[in-house]
């Protein structure tokens, strides 16, 4: 009998990369997104440089790199919010399910509905805790008050808040504390149904404690999102995630198993960050 | 070399601390005397007459300036109708939509110019451009110059308002599929909100005491406000007439309208403040 992998039931342990030193994934792995040959300016400044990258569908990837070294910028291409400023200038193919997000005919909305962001500061929105998590709700779906309270209360458990603000849903969601905000930013992200959640170094701004609930949360969310995290916190990328790519100066200097490049990378700038010699 | 002896830098701090303690008490100090003188000369104009009756004549007792103070008050909603939503487009332009642009460099720039150039060429522009044409002093004209006036304030306190907003809360809104400008109205907005109504709030307290451009465009009138395309009852030119005046119980009038002018703009300075001491605690 032939077992096929979607979506949703993706095998428990992420393939071993082929091991012939190209950024892709092994055949039995099927990709959510695939960058070829991405190149970024800043104005004149570039600061991406021939970018490929694999991104395994229900897996977690860990961005790292030093600080400056281009992971903000390489993930603000997946849902193109980098074309909210002038003077940014991509170039290259991301393959989103196989199809060019940067085709014309793409629609853009749809496309940041199915790729949802989180920042490094949680950003509620001046609205109740209910009315954030229906905001993009209501911009993608039309249903009754009925419907949205539950959607929106499925949205608050799946990010593992629903018991600390069940009774105060009209409570203004800037009100929360900093993992709260992280996590109603994370049940936001999550209602209007994405299949990629990227993540900014989203515990960055937050106490250890509701850290550890995000990190629990990503591993959770694993099983029906693709997910890819930047972070600067080389501990966290190795607890958290399947695959790590590692950045350097707008390169990816090497890409693999999590496993692997935390115990044997093939480069020795990449130990060399990992062992903390730089960075 | 000689060295500085510690003693002398200790004095010349002192005495640099004594004279600018003495700058900001002069301020506060002539603050305190104009509302003192304000407020003792003021006071007793200010009767129910005074909220409800139209001028007397000079020389006759009683009557009020219950004409100007409807005057004005039609004068600066009109004002703030027109003046206030071309501001805030305008700051949402400079702040979301513009940005660094040409165009908004060329708009804030144009924004500082006409912050500052003095009310009564204002005044004089729109005598030109609507007085004269028209055949005539008007309401309309005189809330048209304070519209003006508002403008730049509205434009640029919104777009310092909006530029509060951090750029990742827009990023938020736009990162779930949301248009631009529903992110503007919806999120940003709201984000500003409390911002956007001190901004107004200010614009408005700005213009209510302004005289010269009301001079050469709703002029003054005896009569009760009939229509805003004639000549308009409006306190700052009566406070301008009567205090010229020689007559004793008109130069009264003249004190009582100042210290309601005076009362409102502090009203709506102490609202702002107000406003913005409990946004900082939410
Ligand atoms: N808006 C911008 N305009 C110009 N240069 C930028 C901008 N944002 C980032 N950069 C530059 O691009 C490089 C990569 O930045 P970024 O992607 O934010 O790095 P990271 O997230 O790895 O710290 C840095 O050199 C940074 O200075
Ligand atoms: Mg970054």
């Amino acid at each position: 009998m032939i077992t096929e992998h979607t979506a949703h039931e993706p095998d428990p342990n992420p393939q071993p990369l082929s091991g012939t030193g190209d950024d892709s994934l092994p055949g039995s792995e099927p990709i959510k997104i695939e960058t070829r040959g991405l190149t970024f300016h800043y104005g004149h400044q570039q600061v991406l440089f021939e970018n490929n990258l694999d991104v395994g569908a229900n897996r977690v990837t860990a961005i790292i790199g030093p600080s400056g070294c281009g992971k903000s910028t390489h993930l603000r291409v997946y849902n193109r919010i980098f074309e909210l400023y002038r003077n940014q200038r991509v170039e290259g193919k991301v393959l989103l399910d196989g199809r060019d997000i940067f085709h014309p005919e793409v629609d853009l909305l749809e496309l940041r509905r199915k790729v949802g962001m989180i920042f490094q500061t949680p950003t509620p929105f001046s609205l109740s805790v209910f009315e954030n998590v229906a905001y993009g709700l209501k911009l993608h779906y039309r249903m009754g008050r009925g419907e949205m309270a539950e959607r929106v209360e499925g949205a608050l458990h799946r990010a593992a808040l629903w018991d600390e603000v069940k009774d105060k849903l009209n409570h203004s969601g800037t009100a929360l504390s900093g993992g709260q905000q992280q996590r109603l930013c994370i049940a936001r992200a999550l209602a209007v149904q994405p299949e990629v959640i990227l993540m900014d170094e989203p515990t960055s701004a937050i106490d250890p404690v509701a850290t550890a609930k995000i990190e629990e949360l990503i591993h959770t969310l694993k099983k029906d999102y693709t997910l890819v995290v930047v972070t600067h916190n080389m501990q966290q990328a190795a607890r958290i995630s399947d695959y790590t790519a590692f950045f350097y100066e707008g390169r990816i200097v090497e890409f693999g198993l999590t496993k692997k490049i935390f115990t044997r990378p093939d480069r020795k700038q990449t130990e060399d960050y990992i062992t903390g010699r730089f960075g | 070399m000689k060295e500085r002896s510690i003693g002398f830098r200790r004095n010349i701090d002192l005495v640099v601390k004594a004279l600018s303690g003495l700058a900001a008490l002069t301020g506060i100090a002539f603050l305190v005397w104009i509302l003192i003188v304000i407020v003792v000369k003021g006071l007793g104009a200010i009767r129910p007459e005074f909220f409800t009756q139209l001028p007397a004549p000079p020389m006759m007792p009683g009557g009020g300036l219950g004409n100007a103070i409807l005057g004005t008050g039609i004068i600066t909603t009109l004002a703030t109708l027109i003046g206030v939503p071309i501001g805030l487009m305008a700051g949402i332009f400079l702040s979301e939509f513009g940005r660094d642009s040409f165009l908004a460099e060329l708009v804030r720039y144009a924004t500082n110019i006409l912050m500052g150039t003095p009310s009564i060429i204002i005044g004089v522009f729109v005598y030109v451009i609507m007085v004269a044409p028209m055949g005539g002093f008007s309401g309309y004209s005189g809330s048209v110059a304070l519209a003006i006036i508002m403008l730049p304030v509205v434009a640029r306190t919104t777009e310092d308002m909006l530029n509060l907003v951090p750029d990742a809360v827009r990023e938020s809104a736009l990162a779930l599929g949301a248009p631009r400008w529903k992110a503007t109205v919806g999120v940003v907005f709201r984000a500003a909100r409390t911002g956007l109504v001190t901004g107004s709030l200010l614009a408005v307290a700005r213009v209510s005491g302004e005289t010269a451009p009301l001079l050469f465009t709703a002029l003054n009138s005896p009569f009760w406000p009939r229509s805003l395309s004639e000549p308009t009852a409006n306190l700052p030119v009566t406070i301008f007439n009567y205090a010229m005046s020689p007559y004793v119980d008109w130069q009264a009038m003249a004190w009582g309208s100042s210290l309601l002018i005076t009362t409102v703009i502090l009203g709506i300075t102490v609202l702002v403040r107000t406003i913005l001491g409990r946004r900082k605690t939410t």
